[in-house]
């Protein structure tokens, strides 16, 4: 691990203060302590931002609003996530490990790094960790890698599950930084790789993640998140969906479909959402909708059982949640 | 025999040690001025060192020294091998020249005053090399099958091939096992420290007098000289059988500073030459009559190893003995690829073999209709039909249908896709298990001390089986001792010496030795009491005494009789002795000795994303004697663990661009976590084997993992139609059923 220097920050001004000079943030520090001991990540200051006044889950209206510095575990299991938002306590249990969860933030969740194994190896080109050094995954062992999103410089795919959930659930972000604070959707925070795969996401210089608000909406109690993976726990997905449907006089009124291991972003599917409304919530009107997921992929050499395997996932997290009494 | 104390469900002796932090791992062994090693591993798969930038990294903070082979001292490497050791070829020498052999290699040692300086100077280090594209893809057609140069490598008997040929119902396929490694949760660690030409290693070892001996080997010294300390290991699993180049990297260190050195793998190093379950491919071909009679049978196979040394296992050697057929031919190859030599993992080749065997024989059984358990029953033979000589023992049948009641096999239907738990396939699958029941020589200790109680001491391991509990139990039945009254030693190459902790011989051959020491002081005490003339049994004949319960007294006397402590405050000095055991030549030569389990698995499958989940296993065993059903269990349903990780979880893949292990890491090698381990029973079928050793125990460690994966398999296939030869098992196998 490269050597360096931890400051606290007693206030978020001091914090975005230091960051604006240079320091990195550090929550819980699951992504970014564990990158530093493989030495990919070398950051020579780093300001603690857990002392800061950005805990917490609370509701205003219909919204749902998370403080950046809750805990994933702390989210999972808050009585009013799982009786108003119960998707994101889903995606959240399915996530990680127990111990990881209890340190994990939902900040540092959405900013978390990629699993690509060759990103962790320094002595593979990687265009994320080193620009230009290329990418070993392309033609590597790349079972694990988007099939969607992807581009001749990167096919890492985005971990996050609960981004799945926020994403499909037109969450929005308040950022906070130098020049002011700003909102928009969680969907805009990822980038794709493009000829850029280092920039992952649109936060300017600074900025600091302060809250998550995720609106209600008719679809939200059915809605249920599926990770299909071959371990129960403590693995990321091979594919992931969220679904959720508004469902009025037997008929979807609404449908909201984001899937995980798939993209090298959290992949919202509006052609299946759209597929969807109007239409009876039987498997037909599932299996219909999900072969439009398909659309525009690009399988690599060991990740084509993803073609098939995201539809079928879609499929099933659809009828888990049209079964929601 | 009745037993007092063997047999009884003791909690471990060492528990509360463990649990309250007590117990020091060979890590834990922190030295006065101990230095920090760090290894810089090769980041080719093939080739030569030709640069080291060792300046600037000799000037980072802390660094006390950088090791390469250009400044290493030249080993002697005196020939020396082990019984673990592959007999044919030479060990890997570290530090000796510039060649680059696999992916992962030491090539470089930096000790530093801290952990973090000494792993930061080793991620510094800049090399060159002059790189080639190594051969690390076992199925690569180009890779030379080599036949294996300790020559046992096929068998046959009668003309298996024309049999298959001719056979009415056959079935003839192949199968490919990922290569997996052993990942204990300890890593590999060593701490060295040298006093004059005298050396002690703190390391972890599931073997300490044979890495007492390579240690000595190659650094040229007298055994005598070299001291290995490891009272507690936190799991192996066989990847501490050998002694690995870390061990003497670490006295390389501590020599050349000077100081005692300290050396902890780190997880990705564990996966580079620490050893490895190889990769296997085979083919099984079996023919059979329409009632199921086994006809002819063909099993090949091939394994890694590297090209350096021959690493060989018994992967087609159940094969021989399993069942009964007239036409049987086995063959076993090498394949010599570039890289690290594999060594044994639980189960070693029988886990593996067994799976290709028990895969043809369950899809056999629906060619034929006929219900896998009752195939099997068929095809019992009454003899080792390989030797040609009876079993000691032979449980098969009573574990199948001990298996079948508890697992509830009657409840199964036949027909693959036919049960189902509202939307989820279900699959009930099994197969046989089955592993040798070894013995090598060993010896023991025990001290008989004035206050009646008893030390007892071998330089054997405890990797998890509970070897301080059960040892103490054997010790205190041939004592006649409350388990309380002994205190079992063990992890140092001070005390007796005894065989490798693996191969399911611990029990076996410790055991017996212990059997026979604690036999020796207590005909020495009763000499002692004899001799004593204020003694009831003064001058009596030893044939009119007996010993029971910890008592000496004339046979058919209902007294207690004299007690240790009665016998030793005379002379007021411990009674010691040696004792040693090994399998009796004539019996060994006489009967065909083996363990034999049957494992059930039923398993979900979802229908539409393929995912696969072991709801419950059962195995019963035939194991001989049972020293402690606690530990026996739970043996056990760690040995199932690994055997759900074999079937649906573990593979170290390899990138065939420069061999690197590409997963190398725990979130991404899986292995089972709690939820993929929901129930599972160990049973054990009453079995007395008055052959196989004094202690009468068959051995357990390795046959709890053999016959897991081929059980799953068989269970998937029950569920889904699919059948599927290669492990592991995973989602996008099943995706297409």
């Amino acid at each position: 691990m490269f050597p360096f220097t931890l400051e606290k920050a007693g206030s978020t001004e001091a914090a975005i203060a230091a960051a604006a000079t240079g320091a990195r943030y550090i929550a819980g520090g699951t992504t970014l302590v564990d990158l530093m001991r493989d030495e990919v990540e070398r950051p020579e200051r780093l300001v603690d931002i857990n002392r800061l006044p950005l805990g917490g889950i609370r509701l205003e209206g219909e919204d749902l609003v998370i403080g950046a510095l809750a805990r994933m575990a702390e989210v999972a299991a808050d009585s009013d996530v799982q009786r108003l938002q119960p998707l994101i306590a889903e995606s959240l249990i399915e996530g990680a490990s127990p111990q990881l969860r209890n340190m994990a933030s939902m900040g540092g969740n959405m900013l978390q790094r990629v699993r690509c194994p060759y990103f962790r190896m320094l002595d593979v080109g990687c265009n994320k960790r080193t620009p230009g050094s290329g990418c070993a995954a392309i033609d590597g062992l790349n079972a694990g890698h988007a099939i969607l999103g992807t581009s001749d410089h990167c096919v890492a795919t985005h971990p996050s599950d609960v981004a799945v959930a926020l994403v499909a659930l037109d969450a929005a972000m308040r950022v906070q930084g130098p020049q002011g604070e700003r909102s928009f959707p969680v969907e805009e925070l990822f980038r794709l790789p493009g000829d850029t795969p280092h920039l992952e996401h649109t936060l300017l210089p600074g900025e600091l993640i302060v809250e998550i608000r995720v609106p209600g909406g008719p679809y939200a109690l059915r809605a249920r998140y599926l990770k299909v993976r071959d371990r129960a726990s403590y693995e990321f997905a091979l594919v992931s969906a969220a679904a959720a449907l508004a469902i009025e006089d037997g008929v979807i009124r609404e449908a909201r479909i984001a899937a995980g291991g798939v993209g090298t972003r959290p992949w919202r599917l509006r052609a299946c959402e759209a597929a969807l409304a109007g239409r009876k919530p039987d498997r037909q009107a599932f299996e219909e909708a999900a072969q439009l997921a398909t659309e525009g992929v690009r399988p690599l050499h060991h990740n084509a059982f993803k073609v098939a395997l995201l539809p079928r996932t879609i499929v099933r997290a659809l009828q888990m949640a049209g079964e929601v009494a | 025999m009745s037993m007092n104390v063997i047999g009884k469900p003791l909690t471990r002796v060492d528990g509360r040690t463990k649990v309250t932090g007590k117990a020091r791992y060979p890590a834990d062994f922190n030295q006065p001025g101990q230095l920090y090693a760090a290894l810089v591993s090769a980041t080719v798969g093939l080739g030569r060192v030709t640069g080291i930038e060792g300046v600037e990294v000799e000037r980072m903070p802390g660094v006390v020294a950088l090791i390469t082979h250009r400044n290493a001292p030249k080993l002697p490497y005196l020939p020396h091998k082990g019984i673990i050791d592959p007999a044919v070829g030479e060990r890997l020498h570290v530090l000796q020249d510039d060649s680059v052999r696999f992916y992962g290699q030491p090539v470089a040692i930096v000790v530093a005053d801290t952990i973090d300086h000494a792993e930061r100077a080793a991620a510094a280090l800049r090399i060159a090399y002059d790189a080639h594209r190594p051969i690390v893809d076992h199925a690569d057609e180009e890779v030379a099958r080599i036949v294996p140069g300790t020559g046992k490598a096929d068998r046959s008997r009668g003309d298996a091939d024309a049999a298959v040929a001719e056979a009415a119902i056959k079935v003839d396929e192949n199968y490919d096992i990922a290569r997996e490694n052993h990942n204990p949760m300890e890593p590999h660690a060593t701490v060295a420290a040298w006093n004059g030409d005298r050396l002690t290693l703190w390391s972890k070892s599931q073997f300490l007098v044979n890495e007492q001996a390579e240690i000595a080997a190659v650094f040229g010294l007298p055994i005598e000289n070299v001291e290995v300390i490891c009272p507690f290991i936190g799991g192996a699993f066989g990847t501490s059988l050998r002694t690995w180049p870390h061990v003497t990297l670490a006295a390389i260190a501590a020599r050349q500073v000077q100081r005692p050195v300290k050396l902890v793998l780190t997880r990705k190093q564990m996966f580079f030459t620490t050893g490895h379950r190889p990769r296997s491919l085979q083919r099984v071909a079996l023919g059979a009559t329409p009632d199921g009679k086994l006809t002819g049978v063909i099993h090949e196979g091939t394994g890694e190893t590297s090209r350096y040394e021959q690493f060989t296992e018994a992967l087609t050697a159940v094969t021989e003995y399993l069942y009964s057929c007239p036409n049987l031919r086995t063959q076993y190859r090498l394949a010599q690829l570039d890289t690290a030599t594999p060594n044994h993992m639980r189960g070693p080749g029988e886990a593996s073999g067994i799976f290709a065997l028990e895969s043809a024989m369950d899809e056999l059984s629906y060619k034929l209709g006929i219900d896998p358990i009752e195939l099997r029953r068929r095809n019992e033979p009454q003899i080792d039909e390989a030797e040609n000589k009876p079993f000691s023992s032979r449980s098969l049948i009573q574990c199948y249908e001990l298996g079948a009641e508890r697992f509830g096999w009657a409840r199964r239907t036949p027909e693959p896709r036919s049960m189902r738990d509202g939307r989820l396939l279900i699959g009930m699958g099994t197969a046989t298990a089955t592993y040798p029941a070894f013995h090598a020589p060993s010896s023991a200790r025990v001290r008989l001390l004035a206050d009646g109680t008893a030390e007892v001491e071998a330089a054997a391991s405890d990797m998890g089986p509970g070897t301080y509990t059960s040892m103490t139990q054997v010790a205190a039945e041939f004592l006649g001792l409350q388990p309380e009254q002994v205190r079992f030693g063990l992890g140092t190459t001070d005390y007796p010496p005894t065989p490798s902790h693996g191969g399911s011989w611990t029990m076996a051959s410790v055991g017996s030795a212990i059997r026979a020491a604690c036999l020796e002081v207590q005909s020495q005490a009763t000499r002692q009491a004899i001799a004593d003339a204020g003694s009831p049994v003064f001058e009596a004949s030893m044939e009119v005494l007996e010993w029971v319960d910890g008592g000496l007294r004339r046979r058919g006397d209902a007294s207690p009789g004299l007690s240790y402590q009665d016998i030793l405050a005379k002379a007021g000095n411990p009674i010691e002795a040696d004792g040693s055991a090994q399998r009796d030549p004539e019996i060994a030569e006489k009967y065909s000795m083996h363990s034999f389990g049957a494992v059930f698995a039923e398993v979900s499958v979802d229908p539409d994303v393929g995912t696969i989940r072991v709801r419950r296993l059962a195995g019963a065993y035939g194991i001989g004697r049972v020293v402690n059903p606690l530990l026996a269990s739970s043996q056990c349903t760690g040995g199932m663990i690994g055997g759900i990780g074999m079937a649906l979880m573990e593979r170290t893949v390899l990138d065939v661009r420069d061999g690197r292990p590409v997963n190398a890491h725990m979130a991404d090698y899986l292995v089972p976590v709690n939820l993929d381990t929901p129930k599972l029973e160990a049973l054990f079928v009453d079995e007395v084997d008055p052959h196989v050793n004094p202690v009468g125990v068959k051995g357990l460690g390795e046959i709890a993992l053999v016959g897991t994966a081929p059980a799953i398999a068989n269970a998937v296939f029950h569920a889904t139609g699919k059948r599927v030869r290669t492990l592991p098992i995973k989602i996008e196998d099943v995706l297409t059923a």
